[in-house]
């Protein structure tokens, strides 16, 4: 087990190491002392008011990375999550502000309508696929753009809130009854003390459950297995009577309704949002790729993924009063990512080329001593 | 650089005969030792090599020969041993210092870039004029020169993606002799080509070894190294256990057998067990052609296997086997009917076919067959994922799969450190008892099995050949798709030949001797059906 989780986080740590190198040069060059910018930074981050921010913010980075994960595992490059989370938080937060439910079934109301939202916006490129062969890539990247358009047009003729005029357009608050309380009640129960206006989402829940869904749906249900198998191989998937072209449908489905879900916490729990409008978070979407990238389409590497995202931009936050340019954090984490992709990929020759010396050993092991030379002629 | 090609084997290359009678030694390879991690893959390799000779080497899977290759090419560096050309030790450090000694090695799979023409692939990282401008005329005339020089005519100006395997192959060789090789290495080249294409191949080789060339080649094919290599060195175990400087003193057997080091056993399989019972009934099933007005691809062919029985089905490739056998697995669009067992399966799909009773041996295991970075147990299911113990319900029942897995793994043989490792760590050999081991162990009505034994070391061909033989009694009924006739005649309780999509002859395999079963493949015989 430690064995395990050693193997799995060696690549990462060299990463991190080589990350926190580039940006120490990066300083350097720039003429900040690095030991300074990272000690402003443990500072800034050493708080229970930073650490549930962190948890808060990594949340949605999180959910954006299963969503791309469900996608990379078939070999499905859903690049489209940025628009359908957008989407889907439109509609979702219009609907949700429009209807009138019991708290019981609001919630879920409105989880209900971003997934579909999601999804079957996903499902035009998954459409497109397989009836007319079109790259997924190109078609989901190019449906961000229409997303956005639509969006900003449905939002302006149908779905704004009247009462609040001028420039900002946005839905309109959602109910009381449509809101995910804190958790705050719950961790102050076990003697936990939050400082005041700091408040852990109550989407985190959820979040936790929608990678232990995708995880049991990917190990251990036959839909996963043919999933796998067909983004590994869809010539031994037809083979193995898998339908390529449902199985395009379905996860490009399902990413997308992973992906409708990333806005959700604004929506359900931030006070600062319980709505859709103008100043709705919007590249969300692409950080996700990366995050599914990083955490290797696991869960738990995912979520991991996703509270250094958050770790780092919270991290930031306090560099520009000292005159530290807070961009060193884009710089952690896009020399983190790259650096991440490079160890993962030196890790799995060596260990594809251990395997395989392995299995050599073990075969020529089981064979017989090796016999003298048979003479020429002599039949044996 | 534009003129490093101009020493391509050239007609005055030094072929002159030794006092002894025997052409000088080209290549001499002593002691070599080459080390893996875990692994001897040399242990003591001797080698030699004539001037002007055609010389294959030829060894089990695994027994080392593209090792010693590479350490020749200069891919890597032997632990301990020599290597002399023309007389002289040399010592390379990279594939570089190989080719500038006249070594050049053409890979198995080929390195092509596909959307970049003949010449351009060919002058690749070589290439001829100036800094700032490339020599595009004086390429095209150097292959062109060198395509007439050794029977290698291609279209310089022809894209990769246009061309047929042969053809590609060809590029490959006028891409090392482009760079001034000599001494030419082969790594299994016919082993993508089809029978025509497979002597153009010995015939350009040939017209090589004429103007000077030598020519080593790696197979595991037996009577196409003792029909056209002048010399042959056996491999097993990482060392050299045979080396024949006149072929016609030895026979496929003799050589099959050094390879595996042990009596060899035969594909014959015993007394009969056909029973009358149909298990699979095909009327006329028919592919069409999806280009409109073609010929169709699978014509109306109709035929019965019974139970116990082993059909086998002879053809020259690309004669409608891969369709039929698509057909019946539910790959292929088809008409006519499939009765499995009672049962009409034509309208139903391919994983119902399966689950079933059709069990199914892809033709190509590393595409169709396995899933390569699945694990052994992942790869067991496969085909089987909805079927215990796989399956359970929605769900994949992964304790069930490693158990089974087990079980195939001890049952079939296959060499393996364990259930958890990929399935591209296996030999091809292994990979393929895995293959049978699964279709054998969902115990089905009838098997179609495409090329069985194809690319596997002769030890695996005997396991496999008596799975078959075994299954077969106990009263699986079974459709074999081989280009080994010694396979199918051996094997097989009946035997169609299929020529154009059609079944042109039925023949019975205890009379029929290879070269009437050639005839009727090619066309020249017709009728006995």
């Amino acid at each position: 087990m430690f064995e395990k989780i050693w193997r799995a986080s060696l690549a990462p740590l060299i990463a991190a190491a080589s990350a926190i190198i580039i940006s120490s040069i990066a300083l350097i060059i720039s003429g900040n002392d690095p030991v300074e910018a990272f000690r402003e930074m443990w500072k800034t981050i050493d708080s229970t008011q930073s650490v549930v921010i962190i948890l808060n913010v990594s949340v949605p980075y999180y959910i954006a990375g299963v969503a791309a994960a469900v996608g990379f595992k078939m070999n499905l490059f859903n690049i489209g999550t940025n628009g359908q989370y957008l989407l889907a938080a439109l509609i979702a937060g219009w609907a949700g502000a429009e209807v009138s439910l019991p708290p019981l079934l609001h919630v879920p109301f409105v989880i209900l309508v971003a997934i579909v939202v999601g999804g079957t916006w996903a499902l035009i490129a998954g459409i497109l696929n397989v009836t007319r062969n079109v790259n997924v890539v190109v078609s989901t990247i190019m449906l961000n753009y229409i997303a956005i358009g639509v969006s900003a047009f449905l939002l302006a003729e149908f779905f704004r809130d009247e009462e609040t005029g001028g420039l900002v357009a946005n839905t309109k608050l959602m109910p009381e009854s449509a809101r995910l309380p804190a958790l705050n009640p719950i961790f102050e129960f076990f003697g936990f003390d939050f400082p005041p206006n700091v408040e852990l989402f109550g989407f985190l829940p959820i979040a936790i459950l929608v990678g232990v869904v995708y995880y049991v749906l990917l190990n251990r249900s036959l839909f996963g297995y043919e999933l796998k198998l067909s983004g590994l191989n869809p010539a031994a998937a037809l083979a193995a009577g898998v339908n390529p072209k449902k199985m395009v449908l379905i996860t490009l489905f399902l990413s997308g309704a992973v992906a409708g879900m990333i806005g959700l916490p604004f929506l359900l729990s931030d006070p600062s949002f319980l709505k859709y409008g103008d100043a709705f978070p919007t590249m969300i979407g692409f950080t996700g790729l990366g995050l599914a990238l990083l955490g290797r389409n696991h869960p738990v590497g995912i979520a991991a993924a996703a509270i250094v995202w958050a770790t780092i931009e919270r991290a930031t936050q306090r560099l520009g009063p000292i005159g530290i340019p807070p961009e060193i954090g884009k710089i952690l984490q896009g020399s983190f990512l790259l650096s991440a992709v490079i160890a993962y990929e030196v890790v799995r020759r060596r260990n594809d080329a251990a395997a395989v010396a392995a299995a050599a050993a073990a075969t020529q092991h089981e064979r017989p001593p090796p016999s003298e030379p048979s003479p020429i002629g002599v039949p044996s | 650089m534009s003129d490093q090609g101009a020493d391509a084997p050239a007609p005055d290359t030094p072929n002159g005969e030794t006092p002894s009678g025997a052409p000088p030694v080209a290549i001499q390879l002593t002691d070599i030792v080459k080390r893996f991690p875990g692994v001897v893959a040399n242990d003591g390799v001797d080698l030699t090599v004539r001037y002007g000779t055609v010389h294959a080497i030829v060894g089990e899977n695994g027994a080392g020969k593209s090792t010693l290759m590479k350490t020749l090419y200069g891919a890597h560096k032997p632990d301990e041993g020599t290597i002399e050309v023309n007389g002289k030790v040399e010592v390379f450090h990279s594939p570089k210092d190989a080719i500038a000694e006249g070594i050049g090695m053409v890979f198995q799979a080929f390195m092509l870039a596909a959307n970049l023409t003949v010449w351009e692939n060919i002058v690749l990282g070589d290439e001829p004029g100036s800094r700032f401008s490339l020599d595009a005329g004086g390429a095209r005339t150097r292959i062109r020169e060198l395509g007439d020089q050794y029977g290698l005519e291609v279209d310089p100006d022809a894209l990769i993606s246009e061309l047929g395997v042969g053809d590609k192959q060809r590029v490959e060789i006028l891409k090392v002799l482009y760079r001034g090789a000599k001494i030419l290495i082969l790594d299994e080249p016919t082993a993508v080509l089809v029978p025509q294409e497979v002597d153009a191949l010995f015939a350009s080789l040939r017209e090589l070894t004429a103007q000077g060339a030598t020519i080593i080649f790696i197979s595991h094919k037996l009577d196409e190294v003792l029909r056209h290599a002048d010399a042959i060195t056996v491999i097993r175990q990482g060392k050299t256990v045979g080396e024949i400087d006149d072929p016609s003193s030895v026979t496929s057997r003799e050589l099959a057998e050094m390879m595996v080091g042990s009596e060899l056993p035969t594909p014959e399989t015993r007394e009969s067990s056909v029973t009358d019972v149909d298990v699979l009934t095909l009327q006329h099933l028919t592919v069409a052609n999806p280009e409109s007005g073609a010929r169709n691809l699978l014509d109306d062919v109709s035929f019965s296997v019974h139970r116990g029985e082993i059909v086998g089905i002879a053809g020259v490739e690309g004669n409608g086997q891969s369709e039929l056998v698509n057909a019946i697995v539910g790959l292929a669009d088809s008409t006519g009917t499939i009765v499995l067992d009672g049962r009409d399966v034509s309208h139903l799909p391919t994983r119902e076919r399966r689950d079933s009773g059709i069990g199914y041996i892809a033709e190509d295991r590393q595409k169709d067959g396995l899933v390569m970075p699945f694990l052994l147990w992942e790869n067991a299911a496969l085909g089987h994922q909805h079927q215990a113990p796989y399956g359970k319900g929605p769900w994949f029942n992964v304790r069930g799969a490693r158990t089974q897995t087990q079980t195939i793994v001890e049952q079939f043989d296959v060499r393996t450190p364990g259930i958890n490792v990929p399935a591209f760590t296996l030999s091809g050999g292994n990979q393929q008892k895995l293959v049978v081991g699964r279709e054998m162990t969902a115990d089905p009505k009838v098997l179609v099995a495409a090329h069985p034994t194809r690319g596997v070391d002769v030890g695996a061909q005997a396991a496999i050949w008596d799975i078959l033989r075994d299954a077969r009694a106990a009263g699986l009924g079974t459709i074999l798709i081989s280009a080994d006739l010694e396979e199918l005649i051996g094997l097989s309780d009946r035997l169609l030949v299929m020529l154009r999509g059609r079944i042109v002859a039925e023949v019975d395999p205890a009379s029929v001797t290879p070269a009437e079963l050639g005839s009727y493949m090619t066309g020249a015989t017709t009728g006995a059906h």
